[in-house]
């Protein structure tokens, strides 16, 4: 009979992360399907503890208990605590621990099925893809919070990947074939495994970084997966089967709203090998504005365009560009916000951060609906946006992002880019746009020289 | 060949699940918003966050007397707990964002 009830609510739990998935992917319904989705999760973590069979002793339940409690508080305050634009890092971070989390039990239960070699195969399996997902994570992780700053390729690094994942399948097998119970064996694939995650992730480019965190959150997903078939637990096999399919169909997605096939995110160089390509890039003259001039050519606009980039959300500015927003829609003028798919460091990111700062949803455009409003737009305010606005991405087969979907900011009569600097973007390309006639810098970090077009703006009452 | 057999055999119902849940997932997501894709990606993370029920199974089947099994497992069901608390309220607070609007 206790059996029957455990299986009663860990099927109950498998149909929450079901419906809370598909809850997750509506706006309307998206905060429900997260909650449901935890309330599955804390059901299925009571119901291990409760429906154990045979006696456990006290010492065990008590680190359990500590160990939940411990993870609960440090979770939770970490995510509370966090600024939302060092949000993509954090999921991140979380995903790692999710492998980790996975590589240990491989490395655990490994002695207890020696000779059983399904079950070895299965337990194996998931030590490799959990410890490629936690050393990939908090790489991605350190790259998305500028700790590494550059891609780090080394000679040959496509091949040597290649032949080290391979080594590890290899390794893998035979540890099965031999049904070795030695622990050396199992320490040293453990090690490749770890290190083939840093190699994985320490060539790719930090502009596909979301990508990869997609695709290391499904392999956590696949891992968790394998546990599941290991105890046999059909909650941890349904849930991470799941965040496996989805997570890679999601992969899949971004890649599209990027127009850079996985296959190039994974062994494509972004950004290298192109450096020649962008020293004899654009130059020219650029022509600067103060906040005192941009005041006076927006109060007598119609229409503006802000197009958000990573630069506004490092620099805090979402509140001052509400700010300006309401300003000049007193003023009769219209604005509205372009959001390109990959605005800011994940797709979404950038929704949410001017979500925090009150603006509209009606007023966040997506990137088809506004590129043939911008024929008609006045001023078009870049701030802290680079690639997504490159027109080297339409007229230069040779750039690294020939063929990305941009906004079609050229359009516009005028085109005010705010920069704290000439420095190219996070693809590490020239970007020909400054140099055009109808463009405008305005330098200087986002949310101080906003804060100046504000009180200019109000100064011209 | 007659071990793949045996496997199947005897694993039947969880390669049912398997084959099944990579329809639903791939179904379920079907046509999300790109403005949805990070918070999707959050929640998805939390959700793989039930490999710490794997930890507990696993911590609650040591011996007491196990102390390297017991000191890892503990690890293990710290860094799932972690991943699917953390996972969920980061999740929650990016849609807190998107709620506020109304």
């Amino acid at each position: 009979m206790h059996l029957d009830i455990q299986h009663i609510i860990y099927l109950l739990s498998s149909v929450t992360f079901i419906l809370g998935l598909k809850m997750l992917s509506n706006a309307k319904t998206a905060k429900n399907g997260n909650s449901l989705a935890a309330v599955g999760m804390i059901a299925a973590m009571i119901t291990a503890i409760v429906f154990q069979e045979g006696a456990v002793s006290s010492l065990v339940y008590g680190l359990i208990f500590a160990a939940i409690a411990l993870g609960t508080v440090v979770g939770w305050l970490t995510a509370k605590r966090v600024q939302m634009t060092k949000m993509p890092e954090l999921v991140s971070l979380f995903n790692g621990m999710g492998g980790a989390c996975a590589a240990l039990i491989g490395l655990v239960e490994f002695h207890h099925y020696v000779g059983d070699s399904m079950s070895i195969s299965v337990i194996l399996a998931g030590m490799v893809i959990g410890s490629v997902s936690f050393t990939g994570s908090m790489i991605a992780w350190a790259k998305l919070n500028g700790k590494i700053k550059n891609a780090i390729r080394f000679p040959k690094y496509n091949i040597l990947n290649t032949i080290i994942l391979i080594g590890l399948f290899v390794y893998a097998a035979w540890m099965v074939w031999t049904g070795t119970g030695s622990e050396m064996h199992l320490y040293v694939l453990f090690a490749a495994a770890l290190g083939y995650g840093i190699l994985f992730v320490l060539p790719i480019g930090g502009a596909d970084m979301p990508v990869v965190i997609s695709l290391l959150n499904s392999f956590t997903g696949l891992a968790a997966a394998f546990g599941g078939f290991l105890y046999g637990n059909q909650v941890m096999l349904t849930g991470g089967i799941l965040v496996g399919s989805a997570g890679t169909l999601l992969t899949l997605v971004m890649c599209k709203a990027m127009n850079r096939p996985l296959f190039n995110v994974i062994f494509g160089a972004f950004g290298a090998g192109t450096t020649a390509a962008s020293e004899a890039g654009p130059q020219g003259n650029v022509k600067e504005v103060g906040p005192s001039d941009l005041a006076v050519q927006l109060n007598y606009s119609k229409k503006v365009i802000i197009v958000p980039g990573y630069g506004l959300a490092v620099a805090q500015a979402q509140h001052v560009i509400k700010e300006l927003e309401t300003i000049l829609e007193e003023r009769g003028v219209e604005v509205s916000y372009a959001i390109h798919p990959v605005a800011g460091r994940m797709p979404g990111h950038m929704n949410v951060l001017l979500a925090e700062s009150n603006v509209e949803y009606d007023k966040l455009k997506e990137m088809d609906d506004i590129n043939p409003e911008f024929a008609q737009t006045d001023v078009v305010l870049v701030v802290g946006a680079n690639d997504v606005v490159n027109p080297a991405a339409k007229t230069d087969p040779s750039s690294p992002i020939y063929g990305m979907p941009i906004l079609d900011v050229e359009n516009a009569k005028a085109c005010i880019v705010n920069k704290r600097s000439m420095k190219p973007g996070y693809a590490g390309i020239e970007n020909e746009l400054f140099f055009r006639d109808k463009t405008q810098m305005l330098f200087g970090d986002a949310k101080k020289v906003l804060s100046e077009l504000v009180a200019e703006l109000k100064a011209l009452d | 060949m007659n071990d793949l057999i045996e496997f199947f055999t005897i694993n039947k119902e969880m390669i049912f699940i398997v084959i099944l849940m990579i329809f639903v997932g791939v179904e379920v997501i079907g046509k999300v918003p790109a403005v949805l894709h990070t918070p999707l990606m959050s929640g998805a993370n939390a959700i793989h966050g039930v490999v710490v029920v794997g930890a507990i199974l696993l911590m609650l089947n040591t011996q007491p007397d196990n102390y390297l099994a017991l000191g890892l497992g503990t690890v293990a069901v710290f860094l799932g707990t972690l991943n699917v608390v953390g996972g969920f309220v980061v999740t929650d607070r990016m849609l807190e964002m998107f709620k506020k609007k109304k």
